[in-house]
């Protein structure tokens, strides 16, 4: 795809997400903004997904495709954005999000069996983990294709997290690629100030992995260059890190440099508001 | 009563050690993954034919539990083992997200469980597993009694779709059941036939009940004894069948009397038969250091204990 569509694509995504906690009341736009510039890049452009008749075909398994894991589980709303804009359900279930019987849970999950999910996240810090289990299969499969997976930067202060990030260089996890999601921000507030996570990337290169500083994560040129950049890292012994930096909320002005938004919802004015700075350009669900 | 006899003494994690290694050379799907505990858990033969399916996480639970999930995505069937403190509880969230609500078909195989483990005391010696285990929707719940059935039961689950806690310990017991057994999930296995009171035991307890049915018939009393392998799912219709011929139970169990064995036999009862029960499990405590027979005496787990709780029953019974 062309960058201008690409960001058409990301304009109608962060349409959807306001519009979804819109809709129930609930959930979390602040992160879910902050990452779209990443998810459509990786859905629409760089990843290799298994297509049938030009609509993915979702396999559990993924043998032969690249895999994604969201462990940050509570931004569901870009990515149940981006897999129904990309064609695994429709995207008038988009509407669902959150309501009762329905798919969307709050946060994702496989038990209703909704198309791109693998597994359930929400409860932080295991995603890091089941990204590298799924990495593990592939190798045993001998299946030479990438494993992403993208965590919060709050997130990063889980214990389970540097158990994973101890295991995949020691285990030569180099088809695997985590993103962190460093917006700075977390439910309590900067996340300098609740619990400050210190030298990240040094953490992580002393932990052996291959680190990468994306610095405009919320610039769809560079997050496209970026993602080139770990994949070309990729293969070569260590697994890779990218400290992905974004702003929460991006795209909506009064939703961008604060925590506020993490983790609530726009009334009917502030959705107008929000609404009236992203373009429609796929259509609204 | 049956007469049961038995030709040596062995541990039950020394049954999954030997499933696992009929699974490693029957099984290509089949992965195990340890937590710095290779030797406490019996997997060298399966690492010596196996190299390349054998996971060392380190001492990191967690991760091992989140890992054995993603194996599962390419069609792995992961054995992840450990101790039962450090297979449950120490993970119970990994367990729940990851596994449990995903519907993984992750194998959890938990050694050292109960008060058997001896000397290194409460710190190791859950008491709690089977019931953080049963509470999980999906989750099925396996306790076999001595070796030739936790060896059958290992090799079983690798067949069955969904996740799976089996659970075994590290004393010596009787080996008194079938080297050739089948072992069939969800299906109790009556071990004697009798007419005044049922036992139902899990675990390290059958034996228990066994030497108890030789005392009962001493002193008149045809007890009938169920091995309980499956806490969950609960073969409800053999308890309910025993039990409305007997119309006295026991239930016995290493664990405590809160949330395990008996409270599922217990609901099952209370919904279809008015019987009294007896539980022969621990009292809702922590154990503590000593040699498991020790602890066995201390905390009430004995043939002994199972004998009275009979009587009470029975008594009650009227």
């Amino acid at each position: 795809m062309e960058i201008n569509q690409l960001k058409d694509v990301a304009s109608q995504v962060r349409r959807d997400i306001v519009r979804m906690v819109h809709g129930c009341k609930s959930g979390h736009p602040g992160g879910s903004l902050g990452c779209t510039d990443l998810l459509v890049a990786l859905y629409f452009e760089k990843m290799k997904l298994a297509e049938k008749d030009g609509k993915p075909a979702f396999e559990m398994d993924g043998k032969g495709e690249d895999l994604f894991f969201l462990s940050n589980g509570h931004i569901s709303p870009v990515w149940y954005s981006v897999l129904a804009r990309r064609g695994y359900f429709d995207v008038s279930e988009l509407g669902t999000f959150r309501k009762l019987n329905t798919r969307l849970q709050g946060h994702p999950t496989t038990h209703d069996g909704l198309p791109g999910v693998r597994i359930a996240s929400g409860s932080l810090g295991q995603g890091l983990s089941v990204a590298i289990g799924a990495a593990l299969a592939k190798r045993l499969n001998k299946d030479e294709s990438n494993v992403f997976v993208l965590m919060g930067d709050g997130e990063q202060q889980e214990g389970q997290v540097w158990e994973a990030a101890a295991f995949a260089p020691h285990h030569k996890m180099d088809k695997l690629i985590a993103f962190i999601d460093y917006n700075g921000q977390q439910i309590d507030g900067p996340t300098i100030s609740v619990l400050d996570n210190r030298d990240l990337a040094e953490k992580y290169k002393a932990f052996g992995w291959e680190v990468i500083e994306l610095a405009k994560g919320n610039d769809m040129p560079s997050v496209l260059e970026g993602i080139d950049r770990a994949r070309a890292a990729s293969g070569k012994g260590k697994p890779v890190a990218v400290i992905l930096h974004t702003e929460m909320g991006y795209g909506v002005d009064y939703m961008m440099g604060t925590h506020k938004w993490h983790g609530a919802a726009p009334n009917d004015e502030q959705l107008a508001v929000a609404l009236a700075q992203l373009p429609e350009t796929l259509g609204d669900y | 009563m049956k007469k049961y006899t038995y030709t040596e003494k062995k541990d039950t994690r020394s049954g999954f050690g030997a499933g696992m290694e009929v699974l490693g050379n029957t099984n290509p799907n089949v992965v195990a993954l340890c937590a710095d505990l290779v030797a406490s858990l019996k997997l060298e033969a399966f690492i010596r034919d196996n190299p390349e399916r054998f996971i060392q996480t380190g001492i990191a639970e967690a991760n091992m539990i989140g890992i054995s999930a993603g194996l599962t995505i390419g069609g792995k069937i992961p054995f992840a083992s450990t101790f039962a403190n450090f297979a449950t509880g120490r993970v119970y969230d990994q367990i729940r997200q990851s596994v449990a609500y995903s519907g993984k078909n992750v194998k959890i195989c938990a050694s050292h469980a109960g008060l058997t483990l001896g000397e290194d005391g409460a710190t190791h010696q859950i008491l709690e597993d089977l019931g953080l285990m049963k509470m999980l929707p999906h989750m099925t719940v396996i306790n076999p009694c001595d070796y030739n059935q936790t060896k059958a039961a290992t090799i079983a689950i690798a067949d069955y779709e969904g996740p799976v806690y089996l659970r075994f310990g590290r004393p010596v017991v009787p080996v008194f059941t079938p080297a050739d057994q089948k072992f069939e999930i969800g299906k109790a296995w009556t071990v004697n036939e009798g007419k005044d009171v049922s036992i139902f035991a899990t675990g390290h307890l059958v034996w228990e009940a066994i030497l108890a049915g030789e005392i009962l018939e001493q002193e008149g009393i045809d007890a009938e004894i169920i091995n309980i392998h499956t806490i969950k799912p609960l073969d409800e219709e053999a308890i309910l069948k025993s039990a409305g011929k007997t119309r006295a139970v026991v239930t016995a169990e290493e664990h405590n009397r809160l949330g395990g064995l008996g409270d599922s036999v217990a609901q099952v009862l209370i919904k279809n038969l008015l019987v009294p029960q007896e539980y022969v499990a621990v009292n809702d405590s922590f154990g503590e250091s000593g040699t498991p027979d020790q602890l066995m005496q201390k905390y009430g787990l004995t043939a002994q204990n199972i004998v009275e709780a009979a009587r009470k029953a029975i008594a009650r019974r009227g």
